[in-house]
């Protein structure tokens, strides 16, 4: 298990340095940077004094060397967009906003996704299954900023009822929590995973309802409630820690989409604007950071399996786990 | 022999009717009214986009001063309205399905003809050059492929050719893996091994057993990555990020209109409804693929 989980994280840490190599070059590769002239002249001196004071002025494999010396001591520099303050402070500022759209979500959709699961399983080719299987197949294949655009016509300028964009600003419960505004967005960033999460719910119990076990447990008497939660659930969990895997680093590293059009200040629309402004260290912090917890995430996934199901062996051979 | 019932009596008719494959799988997909819907939602925005300069009434860059920001129904040469700068929302309607399709089209041929080739390889060949291809597929994955995408964009500017780069880059990598997975699981079946045993040429068995069987489940990939890259294309454009104007995209339109959106309902409702019957479309017809080519898989 040690070895395992060691090895991982040394194949981790190597993709995030051809990650990085990769993105520090092409961003190098062009010409045109956040000081070039199309935003106003600059006299040559004090474009050199720039240039300098950024290391901008050096061989670029020496920036980069530079830059990853600083990074893996959590300094990824200054943005060139907010000089007064690090990329570091700025992050995490919008990510605590991108974690907290994303948590709520994570829950909304978990939770009904789960139970319409549940209940469609049980159901089995009644109406309320064919309900499920067909919301979750919109869920699916709509785009969450075009679901977006109907939750804001209907219920925002139609109805009135919401608020049009925004985040923890509108008739909160509890002072920033619980708003009025967080309604539209959690509802339209969370139908897709709850889509998702439904129909493997829905196949996974389905699909161990019919096991042998199940049917010797129902035969020797036990209840039917305790026949499914102790020996159906159980079970069908397998296939849902692998969605779960999937989904959640998704939902915290943010649909930019979701934040663009709700006009929530969170690191995924922050991204955009970045880009947009050739924000060198703010791009490179940006995307490591991102591709860290994507890597982080799917190998706490393929743990999770082997706590779930002892009959998974992590890494093959290793049979310590 | 006359006394037995016509049903029972197996005439040359009954021993000719043997169906191929395709036969059989045309028979199950035209059975699947879900995926015939999704059929015919695709075949209404091909023939869109193919003859958007016939069908459109207006071109898609004529912009009217004078006719700004019309409301559906408002001015009967203008059915669909018009745009902040007086252009004909409904020719914008139908040249927006060119730019979807031409892009998503691009997108997944130029995966196809590098995954596929790439994958073959790695699967037929084994060893060094596994190895090496399957490096390169594993530090892809890493990339979330829509970031990456918006870093190729912020480099080199928007536009149809920079979208079908930024989107091909990652477009090749599901179907590469998915075609060694293939190529080395089919190697080892017996069939494979049988059709040698028979005496068949290596050439025969590639063409008439190995590609068949490795492909329909590219195929099938191919027609769920489809509407994937419709909603890369359209997210992009939405963000400001995608095509660059004058072209018509439904996702810029959507983009666009959220500034106008309180008032002008209809600039945003048109294009997401575009948006989303293409998507579903796609999605319909690549289920009922599936559930065609890989009858096994329905059970």
């Amino acid at each position: 298990m040690f070895r395992y989980v060691v090895g991982r994280l040394l194949s981790l840490v190597m993709v995030l340095l051809v990650v990085s190599v990769i993105v520090f070059s092409i961003m190098h590769a062009v010409p045109g940077g956040p000081f070039d002239e199309s935003k106003g002249r600059l006299p040559e001196a004090a474009k050199e004094n720039i240039l300098r004071k950024y290391g901008l002025d050096k061989p670029v494999w020496q920036q980069y060397l530079n830059y990853m010396s600083h990074a893996v001591r959590f300094d990824f520099g200054i943005p060139y967009q907010q000089p007064n303050t690090t990329v570091t402070a700025l992050i995490g500022k919008t990510w605590l906003v991108t974690v907290q759209v994303g948590i709520v979500t994570i829950i909304v959709a978990f939770s009904v996704g789960i139970t319409a699961g549940i209940i469609a399983a049980n159901y089995q080719n009644s109406w309320i299954d064919t309900l499920v299987t067909f919301t979750s197949t919109l869920g699916v294949t709509i785009p969450n900023f075009v679901i977006a655009m109907w939750l804001i016509l209907f219920f925002a300028v139609m109805q009135r009822w919401l608020p049009m964009g925004g985040w923890g600003e509108s008739s909160c419960v509890v002072g920033q929590f619980l708003c009025k505004d967080w309604i539209l967005p959690v509802i339209a960033y969370s139908l897709a995973p709850m889509a998702i999460i439904a129909r493997y719910t829905r196949a996974s119990i389905v699909d161990v309802k019919r096991a042998d076990f199940v049917r010797t447990a129902r035969a020797k008497g036990v209840k039917p409630r305790d026949v499914m939660v102790k020996h159906v659930f159980r079970n069908a969990q397998i296939p849902m820690v692998t969605v779960l895997g999937a989904e959640i680093p998704n939902l915290i590293t943010g649909s930019i989409f979701i934040e663009s059009i709700f006009r929530i200040n969170g690191l995924g629309k922050f991204f955009v604007t970045s880009t947009l402004n050739r924000d060198y260290p703010m791009i490179m912090a940006t995307f490591l950071l991102i591709a860290a917890l994507w890597g982080l995430m799917y190998m706490l996934t393929d743990i999770a399996y082997t706590l779930i199901d002892p009959r998974v062996r992590l890494g093959g051979r290793d049979s310590s786990g | 022999m006359a006394d037995l019932p016509s049903s029972l009596v197996v005439t040359d008719e009954h021993l000719l009717e043997s169906r191929s494959f395709w036969q059989d799988a045309r028979k199950r997909f035209l059975r699947n009214r879900l995926a015939v819907f999704g059929l015919s939602l695709v075949v209404f925005f091909v023939i869109l986009a193919v003859f958007a300069d016939v069908l459109a009434p207006y071109p898609y860059d004529e912009a009217a001063f004078d006719r700004v920001l019309l409301f559906p129904f408002q001015n009967p040469q203008h059915p669909l309205g018009t745009d902040e700068v007086g252009r004909d929302y409904l020719s914008r309607l139908i040249f927006g399905a060119r730019t979807s399709l031409l892009i998503s089209f691009a997108v997944q041929g130029i995966g196809l003809l590098i995954g596929v080739p790439l994958g073959a390889a790695a699967g037929y060949l084994g060893g060094r050059t596994d190895f090496v291809i399957s490096r390169v597929i594993e530090i892809m994955t890493a990339f979330p492929s829509l970031l990456f995408a918006i870093l190729i964009i912020s480099v080199l500017g928007g536009g149809i050719p920079t979208l079908i780069l930024a989107l091909s880059l990652s477009s090749w990598i599901g179907i590469a893996r998915l075609t060694r997975a293939q190529v080395m699981t089919l190697r080892e079946q017996t069939f494979i091994t049988a059709a040698h045993a028979l005496g068949m040429s290596q050439q025969r068995v590639i063409s008439r057993h190995l590609l068949p069987n490795a492909l329909t489940p590219v195929l099938i990939a191919v027609s769920f990555g489809i509407p994937l890259t419709i909603f890369a294309e359209a997210g992009l454009s939405f963000l400001g990020l995608g095509v660059n104007d004058p072209v018509a995209s439904w996702g810029k339109m959507v983009g666009v209109s959220n500034a106008y959106v309180r008032v002008y309902w209809h600039l945003a409702l048109f294009p997401t409804i575009a948006i989303a019957l293409l998507m579903l479309g796609f999605s319909f017809l690549g289920d009922g693929l599936r559930d065609a080519l890989d009858p096994q898989q329905e059970e």
